[in-house]
């Protein structure tokens, strides 16, 4: 690196962190502040074509968390169900490949990130078939009186909350096996030395050490999963949307630029609030 | 049966751990029966009805299909060129230099990752429109957006490629009078290489299978995941499960391709010694 040094001067790492910066400067936070003006316009001046004129409409905001806040406690609450259960699948799969994989370790992580390739939208679509009304397990589940005679798992909360949780488990495992990874496994067999219960050993000694990656996993998969709305489009009925539909549809068909981009703010703040708590934990740079 | 079941028994979190992986091959699997699926007897696009090898054959049949599958792949590699070499030089940059604004670069680095799709896509729709630029969404717009949310994920992924690298080697090679270009090229480049591969094949997945940025920011260009989502309400055409299948195969064969140049390179080092 000298020799860029040499080249450019003292400004060398200016010359190499720019174009990330300038793009991300021009495409991501001159967009945000684009969002905040466009949410404070008069929906009646303006036109999606013409764009609008910032004329400090708060009432947007009112307006906008009227109209959908059962479709902001909906995401919060399907999200937050789905980030569970991820944490759970994905916390037994992360120990197994970071503790007792052995050689087969490499095979099991590939394994893990293989399924991403095929698109996730035909793979969520193919969900529809697997929860079908006339499918194995819908049969199956009404065969052991479990589910009722007409009772379905398709356009259910349940079947948009699995969606999810599948979708965003891959997101979830990855940091928490980076964390367990990192665990020397001396430490649980000085704790068995020592006397230790298993259940023992993980609340004191594994749990505590993989919190970094319980809170990475967490957070990248309750984000993603908060905004989403393919999951309760393709798997769920009218009455499971969430706030990632009711935006889509204002952006798109209904062509209402400022009450959508006061709904993006208000859904921003909320996760941002969120995080922050999150971050005063553990710190940013143990996130990425 | 008795020896399984204490297999089972001794190694209790490895098997939940395999059927964790199981539940996550689910729709792979059926994605891969779909691809030999008749349709054509019925419209219920969503059961098996016959097999057949049409789908494999002809798997351009569908209108569009293709033309949509090559806008991604199209928009996929350009975007992760330039993701990948934006990231790679910010990488650089913060492990390798203190500088004036490193933790704020960090902190934005960090944000679109911490942003949901919909705010992000939404964002850059308000800002073309807002420039004017409402009209000519499309290729270039999309492409915009793609290499936007990749850089955060190529740097983070370079980043600990080259945080893991041992400083000894380079200083090794300028004792051996390697100028720096030379240790450069030869030592440092080839080192973080591995990173830099993993986070453009990282690039190009997350560009392909993007769907709720693109579909904003895309006026009337019709990208793969765009088609499948038209199709969906109308019932999806059988040759999607064919590429499904198709890309899962191509990336595996790559990561796997990957992993035996690896192991034989490590081996010829080993005998090389």
């Amino acid at each position: 690196m000298e020799a860029l040094q040499r080249v450019f001067g003292k400004n060398a790492a200016y010359y190499l962190i720019g174009p990330a910066a300038i793009w991300l400067a021009v495409f991501f936070l001159f967009p945000m502040l684009s969002l905040l003006t466009t949410s404070l316009s008069d929906p009646a001046t303006g036109s999606p074509i013409n764009g609008y004129t910032l004329t400090w409409r708060v009432q947007n905001y009112v307006e906008a968390l009227g109209d959908y806040w059962p479709y902001m406690m909906r995401s919060l609450l399907y999200a937050g169900i789905a980030t569970i259960l991820c944490l759970v699948l994905g916390y037994v799969l992360a120990y197994a490949i970071a503790f007792k994989a052995g050689r087969w370790k490499t095979v099991m992580l590939v394994l893990v990130i293989a399924p991403f390739f095929t698109s996730f939208l035909v793979r969520t679509l193919s969900w529809k078939l697997i929860l079908a009304d006339n499918g194995f397990i819908v049969n199956t589940l009404q065969t052991l009186h479990i589910l009722g005679e007409d009772g379905r798992l398709l356009a259910t909360p349940f079947a948009v909350i699995m969606g999810l949780t599948y979708n965003f488990l891959p997101f979830t495992i990855l940091p928490l096996y980076t964390s367990l990874e990192k665990i020397d496994p001396k430490l649980n067999e000085a704790a068995a030395d020592l006397y230790a219960s298993p259940f023992q050993r993980f609340t004191k000694v594994i749990w505590p050490l993989s919190l970094p990656g319980v809170v990475g996993g967490t957070l990248l998969t309750f984000i993603p999963a908060t905004g989403d709305y393919i999951n309760a489009s393709l798997l769920g009925s009218p009455n499971t949307q969430m706030v990632g539909n009711k935006i889509q549809q204002l952006f798109t068909t209904a062509g209402d630029y400022p009450h959508a981009a006061a709904l993006s703010v208000i859904l921003m703040v909320i996760i941002v609030g969120m995080v922050l708590v999150y971050v005063r934990r553990a710190g940013t740079e143990e996130l990425l | 049966m008795t020896r399984l079941g204490s297999w089972i028994g001794k190694h209790l979190m490895l098997t939940l751990g395999i059927l964790v992986l199981l539940y996550m091959y689910i729709p792979n699997f059926i994605v891969a029966l779909m691809s030999f699926n008749d349709s054509s007897e019925s419209r219920n696009l969503y059961q098996f009805q016959s097999f057949t090898w049409d789908n494999w054959l002809n798997p351009c049949a569908p209108q569009g299909m293709c033309e949509s599958l090559r806008v991604s792949i199209s928009i996929g590699l350009l975007a992760t060129l330039g993701a990948t070499i934006i990231g790679t030089l910010a990488a650089f940059a913060l492990v390798r230099h203190r500088f004036e604004g490193r933790s704020t670069m960090n902190l934005v680095l960090f944000l679109p990752m911490a942003t949901p799709e919909i705010v992000m896509g939404s964002s850059l729709l308000a800002l073309f429109v807002a420039a004017g630029f409402g009209g000519q969404l499309g290729f270039w717009t999309i492409l915009i957006a793609h290499i936007m949310f990749c850089i955060s994920f190529v740097v983070v992924t370079v980043r600990s490629r080259l945080a893991g690298l041992d400083s000894n080697l380079e200083k090794a090679a300028s004792d051996l009078y390697a100028n720096e270009w030379q240790t450069f090229w030869r030592i440092t480049f080839p080192l973080v290489f591995p990173g830099i591969l993993s986070a453009a094949l990282l690039a190009f997945s997350l560009s392909f299978d993007d769907f709720i940025i693109t579909n904003l920011n895309s006026g009337t260009t019709v990208t793969f995941p765009m088609f499948v989502w038209g199709a969906a309400q109308r019932g999806v055409p059988m040759q999607v499960n064919v590429i499904g299948t198709l890309m899962f195969l191509v990336a595996l064969a790559i990561v796997i391709g990957g992993e035996v140049a690896n192991r034989r390179r490590a081996k010829g080092r080993a005998a090389a010694l």
